[in-house]
């Protein structure tokens, strides 16, 4: 479904993807684990196609086709779609507009629907705005629910559940899995190793670059040990400097 | 006669056309009052409200009482209109709200077919204690940009008193816009004033705004929503200045910028009492990335996307 290929990004001197390669298969929960500042909010603006994230070399497809230059709305009408870590805040959206305004279907008893698989009491919500009155998450559910009304082949998720209270975040894996149950696939993008653990895959990624791919057991073991608390910024585990190496070295670093 | 009912006929028609509801005129319960040019094409009162239009040269003179202790149950409509395509329209008000009145008024102020008219409002009004006032101004312009509209009002607060202004020019070219509203607030009085423009082509909006809070624990929040797109040109100035002790004050300003278009914002704020604390926010420049970028990952194209983020600002 996804493949991503040698894929750089640098912002001025700074490189802030290495050689990024991965790919997602059809229905499959793929988690990409790594510390504050690790390049992961970056690879997913990247691949929604975000402004100011045009990868400086490397390709992306998406079901055959290339779409690393192609703009956010064309990668949307591909099926793509995302949920930010830090949702936009509105003024005089209706949330029932909002939550489908990416949906074929339309209908207040369905918006209620997705209101409620969030967790969002639909009496409380069924007349208010995507609006500062809203705390973080609350919008974050609201943005999660717009992302499952468009029933999207691929959702990339930036944290999904950051900010988002205990009770809710049932919610939130059980949205992610129902991505997966009708086909779709996710990027599950967390800092949290316990998240990670409904992917079928997942990448461990530091200083920009994804040096590990695999069993999402497998990764957290490594991400406990090695990553976890990172002792500087700019840590790079010992295996990764390798695959650096081998890559190319990384200017932020300079290790 | 005759030419005056196809007047008021045509009157509602464009009432209609912008979105309002004509039956709201032959509803006895709601008063009304419709006004072309300088003629008084229909009124209607209600218990309590005094309204008498004197007709002058180029517009028309009014004054309107709610007698004091009256609480208006449904908002009072006003009709303000030049249909032919050259016109002026001058509207004195003088208005005088009782205490513990309440009165809310919905102003549609239609030019559909302008290419050189000027809608001029001279207003003064007075809040006598614990009364409430509040004044929607909703505009329907035609798309070709030749109307200027000059709204002026002096307002003054007593005690306990609380107005609301509502601003709307959103539909059709702007033209020349040049509002400039002050309010005088008393103790404890409470202020709520809201301007929102779209302008485009080469319209020019000028938004200037301002309270005092002379009045111990006076409250006042000055909020504006502009967008301009194409050569358009935006200035608002929104001012607060805080005497009374306690008093409460607020400037909210958002202005969107597109094509060439140019907007400025000045806050004005000024504490003469220690105890006062008044607040503002501005946010000038072009849609905001992360709206823009939300919407667009829901496939909605660019423009799509614009449009959604500034009508739902202006709404």
């Amino acid at each position: 479904m996804l493949k991503i290929e040698d894929i750089n990004l640098k912002k001025g001197e700074k490189k802030i993807l290495n050689n990024v390669s991965f790919e997602v298969a059809d229905g499959e929960i793929f988690g990409v684990l790594g510390t504050n500042g690790a390049g992961k909010s970056s690879l997913a603006y990247l691949l929604m196609g975000s402004s100011g994230y045009v990868p400086d070399s490397g390709k992306i497809t998406f079901n055959e086709i290339d779409i690393t230059h192609k703009t956010i709305d064309e990668r949307a009408r591909l099926g793509i779609t995302m949920a930010w870590q830090e949702p936009a805040r509105f003024e005089g959206i209706p949330i029932m507009d909002f939550i489908l305004l990416g949906s074929k279907e339309k209908g207040h008893t369905l918006a209620e629907g997705y209101m409620d698989s969030m967790r969002l009491t639909v009496s409380e919500y069924r007349t208010r705005q995507v609006d500062k009155t809203l705390s973080g998450g609350e919008r974050k559910k609201i943005e999660l629910a717009s992302v499952m009304a468009m029933k999207p082949k691929l959702a990339i998720l930036d944290e999904p559940d950051s900010g988002i209270d205990m009770l809710s975040q049932e919610a939130v894996i059980a949205m992610i899995r129902e991505i997966k149950n009708y086909g779709g696939s996710v990027i599950l993008v967390t800092h949290d190793e316990e998240v990670v653990k409904i992917a079928d895959r997942a990448a461990l990624m530091c200083s920009g670059i994804t040096f590990k791919v695999g069993e999402p057991i497998e990764i957290i073991e490594y991400y406990k040990e090695h990553c976890k608390p990172c002792p500087t910024k700019h840590y790079v585990p010992s295996e990764a400097e390798g695959f650096q190496r081998r890559m190319g070295p990384s200017k932020e670093s300079g290790k | 006669m005759i030419e005056m009912s196809k007047d008021y006929q045509m009157m509602l028609e464009a009432y209609q056309q912008a979105e309002g509801n004509p039956d709201v005129f032959s509803d006895s319960k709601i008063a009304n009052l419709v006004v072309h040019k300088n003629q008084v094409l229909g009124k209607h009162l209600v218990p309590g409200l005094e309204v008498e239009p004197k007709e002058t040269k180029d517009g028309v003179d009014l004054k309107i009482r709610v007698l004091p202790g009256i609480k208006i149950e449904y908002p009072v409509h006003l009709c303000f209109g030049v249909l032919p395509k050259e016109g002026i329209q001058l509207i004195n008000i003088d208005v005088e709200v009782g205490e513990n009145s309440k009165v809310s008024l919905l102003a549609h102020c239609i030019f559909p077919n302008a290419v050189k008219v000027r809608h001029l409002m001279e207003a003064k009004i007075r809040v006598k204690k614990n009364g409430s006032y509040e004044y929607n101004e909703v505009h329907f312009h035609g798309e070709d940009g030749g109307v200027e509209v000059v709204p002026k009002a002096k307002i003054y607060l007593e005690e306990g008193a609380r107005i609301t202004t509502n601003f709307q020019l959103i539909h059709g070219r702007v033209g020349r816009l040049d509002i400039d509203y002050e309010v005088e607030a008393g103790k404890d009085a409470v202020t709520e004033m809201l301007a929102k423009a779209y302008g485009y082509g080469k319209d020019i909006i000028k938004i200037r705004e301002s309270c005092i809070l002379k009045g111990d624990g006076a409250r006042g929040i000055i909020k504006s929503r502009v967008a301009v797109k194409d050569e358009a040109k935006s200035e608002v100035y929104s001012e607060v200045k805080a005497y009374g002790k306690n008093s409460r004050g607020h400037v909210d300003c958002v202005e969107i910028v597109q094509d060439k278009a140019q907007a400025r914002a000045v806050p004005i704020v000024d504490v003469f009492e220690h105890t006062a604390k008044v607040t503002h926010e501005a946010a000038i420049g072009s849609v905001d990335k992360g709206q823009l970028e939300t919407l667009m990952a829901r496939g909605l194209r660019q423009e799509e996307a614009i449009d959604i983020i500034i009508k739902g600002m202006l709404k």
